[in-house]
């Protein structure tokens, strides 16, 4: 087994920030724990939809706004615990083969939401490689600031489904937390769709 | 798959297939069930519907709840063991008031063969019961349409989670000879 604590690290906030400092018109859904912060203190907007809840469903709710929204960009943004707690989802992704959806898997190797127990990833265990076996062809795994055009270019452009791994650093990030009510964020987020209550 | 008399005589497969389109449902998210066999045929000869093939059925939670989001109708379809890897998925349509509707076809009941499917079997309406979905249960072939209809009109206008489970009286009995 290979560690892979000694590759550059990026940090996940300034990241997420060179990501959506242009977002396009993507709608973003972001996966519970830290990724909610992390899009949260870029900036609250009515087209994010953070989950603070059910592990392991981003990537799932991220495809279904991205079939019922095929004219719009769909990006997740989730952690690597999160991503594996639903990673048979990549498959499902893979066989709807939407051209819309991206994934951003913010990799820090560990559980930070519960007090930074080691993660699969920390071993043996290669997200990139998994969404590949699940039949996700385009992917990266961006592990330094040199990655940042790239990525942006599969998670807004690059017809997907597309999927980034970000090698992130342990660094703790000041918590911003966005609405937590999910009846407000819901109905939010499709009236901003122009979709009838 | 044998067919009792009462499945025999009326297609109630043709009739949840209909309730389907009366409600602008396009998209079905399933692990397979035998007793699903007929509905998911006819919803895959429709171009007008995707259907998701899972991994595990919480994820189709996750699939019609972002549907909705963005404005698409979409019913999750399993078995009633898969009802039991739902349980924690269910908060996201509970926390969020948006629909969640379910049609569950049932093992573990009325001449199960399989030990294995009646944990779950017997176990599907007080669960999801505890999970704030609303159940209806579907014991002759003639009402099945109906109740879905119900349950899913229930569940696109008041938003609410509603799970129509249908009995192995209805669907017959996996036959373990053959």
């Amino acid at each position: 087994m290979i560690s892979q604590t000694n590759i550059a690290k990026l940090n996940r906030r300034q990241l997420v920030r060179d990501i959506l400092v242009d977002r396009k018109d993507a709608l973003i859904i972001t996966g519970l724990g830290n990724p909610t912060y992390d899009v949260a203190a870029i900036e609250d907007h009515i087209e994010n939809f953070y989950l603070w809840g059910t592990m392991g469903l981003a990537v799932s709710v991220g495809l279904g706004v991205a079939i019922s929204q095929p004219q719009r960009r769909v990006v997740v943004i989730t952690g690597d615990g999160e991503a594996m707690m639903g990673v048979g989802s990549f498959a499902t992704v893979a066989a709807a083969a939407c051209q819309n959806l991206s994934i951003l898997v913010l990799d820090n190797e560990m559980f930070a939401e519960t007090g930074n127990q080691q993660g699969l990833t920390h071993g043996c265990t290669d997200i990139e490689k998994m969404a590949q076996g699940a039949g996700i062809v385009t992917t990266l795994t961006a592990t330094s600031s040199q990655h940042l055009a790239q990525a942006r270019e599969l998670l807004f452009t690059t017809g997907g489904p597309c999927l980034v791994v970000a090698k992130i650093s342990k660094r703790e990030e000041k918590k911003v937390l966005p609405p937590r009510n999910g009846a407000y964020m819901a109905e939010r987020f499709r009236r901003g769709l122009g979709i009838e209550a | 798959m044998d067919l009792e008399p009462d499945a025999q005589k009326h297609d109630w497969s043709s009739d949840v297939y209909q309730v389907l389109k009366d409600h602008d449902v396009q998209l079905i998210c399933t692990v397979p069930d035998a007793g699903l066999t007929q509905i998911l045929k006819k919803c895959h000869a429709d171009s007008d519907m995707s259907v998701l093939t899972l991994t595990t059925e919480e994820e189709g939670i996750g699939i019609i709840t972002g549907a909705w989001l963005g404005g698409v109708r979409g019913v999750l379809m399993m078995q009633s063991s898969g009802a039991g890897n739902c349980i924690n998925a269910l908060s996201l349509p509970q926390n969020c008031h948006t629909p969640c509707a379910m049609i569950v076809t049932m093992r573990g009941q009325w001449n199960e063969f399989n030990p294995w499917q009646v944990p779950m079997g017997s176990n599907v309406e007080p669960v999801f019961r505890q999970m704030g979905v609303q159940c209806f249960r579907a014991d002759t072939a003639t009402k099945t349409g109906e109740l879905c209809s119900g349950a899913l009109g229930l569940a696109f206008n008041s938003t609410t989670s509603t799970a129509v489970l249908i009995d192995q009286q209805v669907i017959g009995i996996k036959d373990f000879a053959k």
